[in-house]
């Protein structure tokens, strides 16, 4: 969806989404590395689970969402990429503690 | 147009008893708030809860245990008539204990109700930290024991209000949204006299009025000789995002709802009608849940707010009918969940009959009234 | 960790680093929050990045945001207490002496500031565009390509078309045309007769010489540049399956539907209003401008004592005008703070009031040459208004019927508004859907009460507060 601007002095970035390993450029951020690395979709819509991919870029509509080095929820339009960064898909819902069987409530 | 009944708020307290008068065959018209009123109804767990309720009162545990049971039927009617599922579940209850005054407190207050008589204590129970690890893995190890009652259970408020609001319109009840009382007249005197209730945006006359407006009553008591000795008590709420299951049972004071978010609370302070928020409390909560539960830890708070509870100096329900100017009621509670089936089911029908205040005796407000010395 | 302070100034856009160096030259102690890792906000975003190591593509973003990297100096030239990648979540009332707390988490740990003056510098945000299908991937704002070709010389590949009216897309056109990225076509929802409109307007344009020449430039560009443009249109709406594939729309009384890869959507700009409502000031609707703006005296204080909007979150006047508005309640604030005479503050201000004259006096002009959208209120019935939690405008007036009266209860009823994004998409298009539905005037329908935290927060952040 999205591509670069050539700019050979620019310094690669390398980190990894679901565990792929994705080149980037210092100064991307997190959001746009993504998407010139051909990554539309970031997270699911929660009700339909229709995909979902940034809207604005800038930190209000929260279609960016992911995990990074285990923290959930950081918005991927507000972070710069940084080498071996660990990204991942934003869960619907958080996996915390122990999930218990049966009746939840 | 005059209807049978005037029901002042529309909240979860005046929405259950228009069911059950429309069931019974009564005309109605609900005059409700608008968009920034208190609302209790919208502040709060969704607890349909049974332990603790009636300690010093045999007759309010009794009537709590029994909308507990009357709910399961009442879920089911709800969905039958509106399509809508508003989640009922009656697993039982914890009320988790970090500190041993808190234990000793419940421990106390069980046995004062077991010598009350009538239902007791409502088999609650006491239970060691390792059984409650045992019933919820992700209970922590600050927590010493719990409280345990297996007639507790939760439902998702704003869905029975929503089922409740559909239902009336569907007995075509005439709901009125944006119209805050400001007085109430009544007509003549004696039983057929009825009411004129003055609103910012027209008049409306009944045979009946009940003034169920939460916080909002206690200011139109008097126009109808009603006493309402009821107020503000603030507690803050924190809502988290979404996360997988993490309990068996309902705990009193971390709520996770069926889209999986969990609700955290629960805090007093008397601050009157102010619905501020208080980080300190917020600090609180927050505090109190990651103790309890510490997988807490990494979850988000994605909204916290402050609500007013409806609050008699004792906790109890205040039901009342006017001897002055019979007709008007009056029927406040902090539990508008917990007793809105029976508020639907049991209280509503004897709006139709006489002798209220005989039957709700151990409500009426005339408890708090100091003994005259002659 | 706690620490005290004379100023919080929240946002390190144009008038939060205005605000923020002419307190902190009168001798203020200013904390300056921003949630991005540089100063300069969106409308200079990554400014000093792009001059540092992309000096190559100054040269094709345009003089308007060349212009950044002298307000990011002369902000760096100032002793501030500047803290990037600070996102503030609760602003709370006045507490003991009349100080605030405006507490934030930085690197998942919770800081308390309190501060006796808080500036809300949080400019605005891309009025959200409800078309149908506008949550498709591949759909997003004129705004959002620039961010990403701004921070990371990113650009949209496939085919482009931009979708909507106003001076952004405008200038995003010129930009992408000056970097030779290909755009297959521009759909401008500008009504016709814009001169008309804007008529009686047009001298004050004339004021604004500058900017109007420079408008008039990207104009000429997009014009000459072989791009076809589609005007008058109307009607959008994007389609696709899992993706955009394309975008229909009516022009010139036929019906065209494009492939499209990317649509950059654009309806104008509105003040990003989230802070100002958390602390509850008082708002009041621009029926020209379509959104809602603090209500601020002449200094940007809100009904709020001690707590300022300034820049465009209390209402569109562009980035110049935001240096100048900064600068006055920059100066207002050390005046109070007794750091100034009122003498020395109003010969600066009045300089400056002059200047934001001259600067936003086209403001009148291109509201009405790109006017508001009037169709969102009349949204069809299927088209999602909250993204986040996926409510249509047809849910919402139907819970209207069953007795719904504003924003708050359409939150409880349908939960709209109450997913991550906290009501920023949909509060707009909520007040516009309901006081076309009711008749009543968006000031009576009202918005969305806004409760902290103004972003989400860790329970375990939350835990280890250093308030009360």
């Amino acid at each position: 969806m999205f591509q670069r601007l050539t700019d050979p002095s620019r310094k690669p970035v390398s980190f990894r989404f679901e565990g792929q390993e994705i080149e980037g450029a210092e100064g991307d951020t997190v959001a746009a590395a993504l998407l010139a690395a051909g990554i539309t979709s970031l997270k699911d819509a929660p009700a339909s689970g229709s995909p979902r991919s940034p809207y604005c870029m800038m930190g209000v509509c929260f279609e960016c969402l992911v995990e990074i080095d285990g923290a959930g929820h950081q918005q991927a339009c507000l972070i710069p990429i940084r080498e071996g960064m660990d990204v991942r898909r934003h869960l619907a819902a958080q996996n915390i503690g122990e999930a218990v069987a049966g009746d939840t409530q | 147009m005059a209807t049978d009944f005037i029901i002042i708020g529309g909240g979860l307290v005046g929405s259950a008893l228009s069911h059950g008068l429309l069931k019974a065959g009564a005309t109605v018209t609900i005059l409700d708030e608008g968009d920034l009123a208190y609302r209790a109804s919208r502040g709060n767990f969704g607890l349909v809860w049974v332990q603790s309720k009636g300690d010093g009162m045999p007759e309010y545990a009794q009537w709590s245990r029994e909308s507990s049971d009357l709910w399961v039927d009442f879920a089911r009617s709800l969905g039958e008539a509106t399509g809508i599922n508003v989640g009922h579940h009656r697993p039982g209850g914890l009320e988790l204990c970090l500190e041993p005054e808190e234990y000793e407190a419940f421990e106390t207050s069980i046995k004062r109700m077991h010598n009350q008589g009538g239902v007791g204590d409502n088999d609650r129970r006491m239970i060691s930290g390792d059984e409650v690890r045992a019933m919820e893995p992700n209970v922590g190890p600050e927590v010493i024991g719990a409280a345990y009652c297996p007639h507790d259970g939760i439902v998702n408020p704003l869905l029975t209000l929503r089922a409740l609001h559909r239902i009336a319109a569907n007995a075509k009840a005439d709901y009125r949204a944006d119209h805050r009382v400001e007085r109430i007249i009544p007509l003549g005197q004696g039983q057929n006299g009825g009411f004129r209730v003055v609103t910012q945006r027209g008049d409306f006359v009944a045979g009946k009025v009940i003034l169920a407006a939460g916080n909002g009553s206690a200011a139109l008591g008097a126009d109808v000789g009603l006493d309402i000795p009821v107020g503000p008590e603030r507690g803050h709420i924190i809502v988290t995002e979404r996360t997988r299951p993490l309990f068996n049972h309902v705990l009193g004071q971390v709520r996770q709802t069926d889209e999986g978010t969990v609700m955290l609370g629960a805090t007093k302070e008397s601050v009157g009608f102010d619905t501020g928020f208080n980080p300190a409390m917020i600090r609180k909560v927050a505090s109190n849940a990651v103790r309890k539960i510490p997988a807490l830890k990494g979850l988000r708070m994605i909204r916290s707010w402050s609500a007013l509870r409806i609050m008699s100096p004792d906790g109890f329900p205040v039901y009342q009918e006017s001897d002055e100017h019979p007709g008007a009621y009056s029927i406040s509670c902090h539990s508008g969940v917990t007793l809105a089936a029976a508020h639907a089911v049991s209280l509503a029908p004897r709006l139709l009959q006489p002798g209220f205040n005989d039957h709700y005796a151990a409500f009426s407000p005339r408890r708090f009234d100091v003994p005259k010395t002659d | 960790m706690s620490t005290e302070m004379d100023v919080v100034v929240i946002g390190a856009g144009p008038a939060g680093m205005a605000a923020a160096a002419a307190a902190a030259r009168a001798g203020a102690s200013v904390a300056v929050l921003d949630e991005q890792p540089a100063p300069g906000g969106q409308i200079y975003r990554a400014v000093e990045a792009v001059q540092r190591n992309r000096p190559a593509d100054m040269s094709f973003m345009g003089s308007a945001y060349a212009h950044g990297t002298k307000v990011t100096e002369a902000f760096r030239a100032v002793r501030t207490d500047y803290r990037p990648g600070a996102t503030v979540w609760h602003i709370g009332a006045f507490g003991k002496g009349k100080r605030r707390d405006v507490v934030m988490s930085r690197g998942g740990v919770a800081e308390t500031i309190s501060a006796s003056h808080v500036v809300i510098a949080t400019g605005a945000l891309e009025r959200p565009v409800p078309i149908p299908g506008w949550t498709l991937p591949g759909v997003m704002s004129v705004g959002a390509v620039q961010s990403a070709l701004k921070t990371s010389g990113v650009y949209p590949s496939g085919k482009l078309v931009l979708a909507g009216s106003g001076p952004l897309m405008l200038q995003l056109a010129a930009q992408l045309i000056a970097a030779h990225v290909p755009i297959e076509a521009i759909v401008d929802t500008t009504p016709p007769g814009a001169l008309a409109r804007a008529f009686f307007h047009l001298p004050f344009a004339f004021i604004s010489g500058e900017t109007l020449m420079k408008g008039l430039q990207l104009r000429k560009t997009v014009m000459n540049s072989g791009v076809p443009i589609y005007s008058g249109a109307s009607h959008l709406a994007a389609h696709g399956e899992g993706k955009l594939s394309n975008l229909s729309f009516t022009s010139a009384g036929r019906d065209i539907t494009l492939d499209a890869d990317v649509v950059a959507l654009h309806e104008g700009v509105i003040p990003n209003t989230q802070l100002s409502r958390l602390v509850d000031a008082e708002h009041r609707w621009n029926d020209v401008q379509r959104c809602f703006h603090p209500v601020t005296d002449q200094w940007g204080e809100t009904t709020e004592p001690g707590v300022y909007v300034t820049g465009d979150g209390g209402g569109i006047a562009g980035g110049l005008a935001a240096e100048r508005s900064g600068t006055i309640t920059g100066l207002a604030i050390a005046r109070r703070l007794g750091l100034m005479e009122d003498s020395a503050r109003d010969l600066v201000v009045e300089e400056q009031r002059l200047r934001r004259f001259i600067d936003s006096a086209i403001r009148g002009f291109l509201d009405r040459y790109y006017p508001a959208p009037s169709w969102i209120g009349v949204a069809a019935d299927d088209v999602v208004l909250c993204r986040c939690e996926e409510v249509t405008a047809g849910q919402l007036r139907e819970a209207m019927a069953h007795g719904c009266s504003g924003p708050n209860q359409a939150k409880s009823f349908l939960r709209c508004g109450m997913g991550p994004c906290q009501g920023r998409m949909c509060a707009n298009s909520v007040t516009e859907v309901m006081a076309a539905q009711s008749g009543a005037s968006p000031d009576q329908v009202g918005a969305f009460r806004i409760r902290p935290p103004a972003k989400p927060v860790t329970l375990a952040e939350v835990a280890s507060l250093d308030v009360g």
